[in-house]
This record gives structure tokens, C-alpha cells and sequence, in this order.
């Protein structure tokens, strides 16, 4: 069967995404540079799949999402940095009770209410926190219109199957740029949920969703399980892609729209020689340190790139450990550097 | 074959919709692209400008630092992208409203009265299918039939009575410039 290809923008990619996964609700509030997705889905869910919802605010949103997720549906929230931040309780409540669903983050400049343009500034919130308390949201980058489609799948999928929060974090660029994107033909199935808050019958245990431990021994008790859990999510969901690395002597590493940019990077590099190459992370959490880590011992030089004041260079400095020297280049207030500008930068390392 | 092009005016003469129109069609072919639009304010006036780049590999980078062709229908964007035009590359800008002509000797400079031709139809929105069929007279990576399928598909369908109209437009841009290419 043949595939429709399409061109739509990566919020609308997105959003046409969550209905053909079967999203059962969304729940969000306009903010740029992301209301594309609310948009899209008032106008597209009645009378297709699901049910949408404008929120009275982010904080409103949010909990609707701890709700129906503990009530067993497929629930995806979207925001953009100011949203999310207001999110930030909500999520740590749902990390701790363990529920499935999927957050999305189109990154604007910050801090503060900041600027509408793009930014990288929300890797810190996304990867290392960002709510209170031990936990970690499974943090998927796309770089493109296609994946900003493809993420939702696998979002939706590796929340069910850790139980466990999703983030897709993009930024404002891969938000509104427009590309080809198809979408699966395959058939969704959704698995049971059997943990879920949907009514007690005189068959069945009780089901209890929270966040409270007020003992002590049993707080820990969850701390130690979600450790595990991330252990093994370490273990089994680290994604990444590498170009042009087999033989590079300088490496730049960069996600999100900052890859594309940094792919360039590497065409204009090489055209003049320059041996370099790209590790583009996918999944932000958990990180692929031992990758980088390889990486390491065969090149000379590696350059971060990101829209921020250099954040992800400190996962990079760790997997690195001091091997090589790494340096970060970077614009922020929604500016974005453009290839030649990149690439100048990385020629300032080379002897 | 790659072409990175930017096409930069005001809000409201069509400068988004020029390009998602061509990238349409570009796709249509089967070919690759990117349309990267500037967002927010300029939504409401002010300056507008989208690259879209056209390619038969995959594409890396949406945003780049020089262009192929720039398409330009202000003097805002003129001041701006002249120089961002790669050597040998083409500029094409509507002379209806730029009054300080671009001066560089190392690129193709082609002007066309695009505002002056689309009022002349009585269709005063479509100056940028005018600059669009004079852009594609002088670049033919997109047919003008794939242009009018992409039409179809970004209009809605109350406005496909427009579609005929449209056509003329281009035709009457693939005109302007054949006859300066002639002169020439």
C-alpha cells in the first residue's frame, strides 16, 4: 500500500500524529510557538479519535493529565518553556505515581517569559529534573518534521511500557518548519492497564494511584523502584545517530534543530578537508554517554552546539572525562547561528 | 541538484505562501524540501521571510548562511539579503517597490514589475505568483502544472475558483522574464 506523503509543519505533524496513535484526550493552553497543536487537534479529534480540551491554564492541564492517565487513558499534554515550567509540580507527581503519557515541550527562548523564537534553553528542566524529588522523564529530541510524527509513537510506547512520563522536547524551529512526513500504516494497539483507577468491583483489589508516602520505609521503597526502573531504561532506550563519524577527527555534538544545523557543519567541513563528523543524541534521558565516550579516544577536538549558554555540554564533559578538550559554541534569545558562523567557530580549535 | 532559496518581503504580499506553494510542488515531483518560515509578530505586517530549499538528496540543514536565489519584494529585504546571495547566484526582485537597486556585479540580477503586472490582471494578490513564474522561467526546478497541483492542495477549496486566474499570473511572470532573457 502505498503512503501518502504529506507537507505539514511540526507542530501539525505532531498533532496528526497523537490521533493516528490513539490519544484518547488533550489536554493543553495556547502558548507560541506551539498553539498549532491545540489548533490542529480542536479542529481534528471531534469525529476522528479523542477528546480535546482547553485547559484554564497550565497548572489545570497538567493535573487533567495525572487524572486520565490514572484512570487509564492515553493522554498527551503540549506546551511551550514558560507552560512547562508552570507544569513542573504536576509532573513530579505523575513521575512519582508512575503514569504513562506524553508531554511536549517547543523550546522558546528564556528565561522568564523570554521570547517566542527558538532556544535550547529547557535541557537542564527536561534531563535532570526540572520538577523536585529523584526522578527522570523519558526525554525524546526530534530534528525534524518527521520525527516530531514518529516520536509520538514511540513516546506513547515507552511510557506504556515503563510507566513512566515522556517528554518530547523540540523548539520552536522544528515547531514551524515544514517537511515531507508519513505516517505508519500499521495497526495501533494499546495494552491493557490493569494497575488503572477505573472503578472497584467486588472481583477485584482495590487500585490506589499517589504520589504520598508519608512512612519513610516505604518512600523508599518507591525511590528504590524507580531507580531501577531507570536503570533499566538506561539500559534498553538510548538512541542516537552518527554521521560521518567512522573517520572524524573533530566531532560536533548537537540534537534538535541544532543537529541539522550542525549536519551542514559537517558537508561544508569536509568540502574543505576538515575531517569532521556529528553524534546527534535522540534520546536526551537516558543520555548515550558510552557512545561519546568512544568517540573520545579517536578524534582531536569536540564542539558542542546548542541555543543556550552550554548545558548538554556538561552530559558530553561527563561521558568524555577528560580525554579530550570540549568546547561549547552556542546563541541564545532565539538567534540562530547559521552554518558558516558554526563552522568558523570549529576551525578556531583546529592546528 | 540543490537549490536554498529566500524569499523575504512584507506580511502580506504572500512571501509564506510563495514558498509553501513552491516547496507543494517541489514534493509533488518527489523531490526533497525544507520550508523554514520567520514567526510571530510579522504575522501582522512588518517583514516576512521563508527559506525553502529544493533538493533530490535528503536535506540537512533547514537554516543556512548564503543562498542560491534570493526572491525579493521590499527594500527592507533588499538591504538585507543582496549580500547574502552566493556568487553566480540569482537575485530576482519585484522593481515595483525597490528603490534602490541592487548593485552587485558577481550575481544575475533580474527585476521584474511583479505589483505593477499582478494590478494590470486585476488580481493584485497574486504578485507572488508573478515573481514565482518568473523565478521558475529562469530556474525551472518545478513545473508550473506541479505548481497549480500544489495550489490546489494549500487553497482551500472555496478559493479554487481562483486557480485559473492564479495560472495566468505565473504565465504572465514566465513572460516578464522571457522577454528580458530575449532583450539580453
Amino acid at each position: 500500500m502505498e503512503t501518502e506523503v504529506k507537507l505539514m509543519k511540526g507542530n501539525e505533524a505532531l498533532a496528526e500524529a497523537a490521533i493516528q496513535a490513539k490519544c484518547d484526550a488533550y489536554f493543553g493552553y495556547p502558548i507560541t510557538p506551539q498553539s498549532e497543536v491545540l489548533e490542529y487537534l480542536a479542529r481534528e479529534m471531534p469525529g476522528r479519535y479523542g477528546i480535546p480540551l482547553q485547559a484554564e491554564s497550565e497548572v489545570a492541564a497538567i493535573n487533567m493529565i495525572y487524572g486520565a492517565a490514572g484512570a487509564g487513558g492515553r493522554v498527551m499534554t503540549s506546551s511551550s518553556s514558560p507552560g512547562i515550567s508552570l507544569m513542573q509540580e504536576g509532573i513530579s507527581y505523575i513521575a512519582a505515581a508512575e503514569l504513562p503519557c506524553l508531554l511536549v515541550n517547543v523550546n522558546r527562548g528564556g528565561p522568564g517569559l523570554g521570547t517566542i523564537q527558538p532556544s535550547q534553553g529547557d535541557y537542564f528542566q527536561s534531563v535532570k529534573g526540572g520538577g523536585h524529588g529523584d526522578y527522570h522523564l523519558i526525554v525524546l529530541a526530534p530534528s525534524s518534521v518527521q520525527e516530531m510524527a514518529d516520536f509520538v509513537f514511540l513516546g506513547f510506547e515507552l511510557a506504556d511500557k515503563y510507566r513512566n512520563p515522556v517528554l518530547i522536547l523540540s523548539d520552536g524551529a522544528i515547531g514551524q518548519m515544514m517537511e515531507k512526513v508519513t505516517f505508519p500504516q500499521h495497526e495501533i494497539v494499546k495494552p491493557q492497564k490493569p494497575w488503572a483507577t477505573t472503578g472497584k468491583s467486588p472481583y477485584k483489589e482495590r487500585n490506589i494511584i499517589t504520589s504520598l508516602h508519608i512512612q519513610p520505609e516505604k518512600m523508599e521503597e518507591v525511590n528504590l523502584r524507580l531507580t531501577e526502573k531507570y536503570k533499566k531504561i538506561s539500559e534498553n532506550e538510548i538512541r542516537y545517530e552518527e554521521i560521518q563519524t567512522e573517520d572524524a577527527e573533530y566531532l560536533l555534538v548537537a540534537y534538535g534543530l541544532s543537529a541539522r544545523i550542525s549536519h551542514k557543519v559537517v558537508e561544508l567541513a569536509r568540502e574543505k578537508g576538515i575531517k569532521a563528523g556529528l553524534l546527534r543524541p535522540i534520546s536526551l534521558y537516558p543520555y548515550p554517554y558510552d557512545v561519546i565516550n568512544k568517540l573520545a579516544d579517536k578524534v582531536k577536538h569536540i564542539l558542542t552546539v546548542e541555543l543556550n549558554a552550554g548545558q548538554m555540554i556538561e552530559d558530553v564533559r561527563l561521558a568524555v572525562n577528560g580525554k579530550v578538550p570540549v568546547s561549547h559554541y552556542g546563541r541564545m534569545g532565539g538567534i540562530i547561528p547559521g552554518p558558516d558562523e558554526i563552522l568558523k567557530n570549529l576551525e578556531t580549535y583546529i592546528k | 541538484m540543490i537549490e536554498e532559496i529566500i524569499i523575504s518581503g512584507f506580511g502580506g504580499q504572500g512571501v509564506l505562501s510563495m514558498g509553501q506553494t513552491l516547496s507543494y510542488g517541489a514534493a509533488l515531483e518527489g523531490k526533497e524540501i525544507s520550508w523554514m518560515p520567520s514567526y510571530g509578530p510579522e504575522m501582522r505586517g512588518g517583514a516576512a521571510n521563508c527559506i525553502t530549499i529544493i533538493s533530490d538528496k535528503k536535506i540537512s540543514s533547514p537554516i543556512i548562511s548564503s543562498y542560491d536565489t534570493a526572491i525579493i519584494l521590499n527594500q527592507p529585504s533588499m538591504d538585507k539579503f543582496e549580500s547574502k546571495v552566493k556568487p553566480g547566484g540569482l537575485l530576482i526582485y519585484d522593481s515595483t517597490n525597490i528603490l534602490n537597486k541592487p548593485t552587485r556585479t558577481d550575481i544575475e540580477i533580474i527585476a521584474i514589475p511583479a505589483a505593477d503586472e499582478a494590478n494590470r490582471l486585476n488580481f493584485s494578490k497574486a504578485l507572488n505568483m508573478v515573481m514565482l513564474g518568473g523565478y521558475l522561467e529562469k530556474r525551472p526546478v518545478v513545473k508550473i502544472d506541479s505548481i497549480i497541483g500544489a495550489l490546489k492542495k494549500v487553497l482551500p477549496e472555496r478559493y479554487h475558483n481562483l486557480l485559473p486566474a492564479n495560472r495566468q499570473a505565473l504565465e504572465a511572470g514566465q513572460e516578464l522574464v522571457r522577454k528580458q532573457l530575449v532583450v539580453a
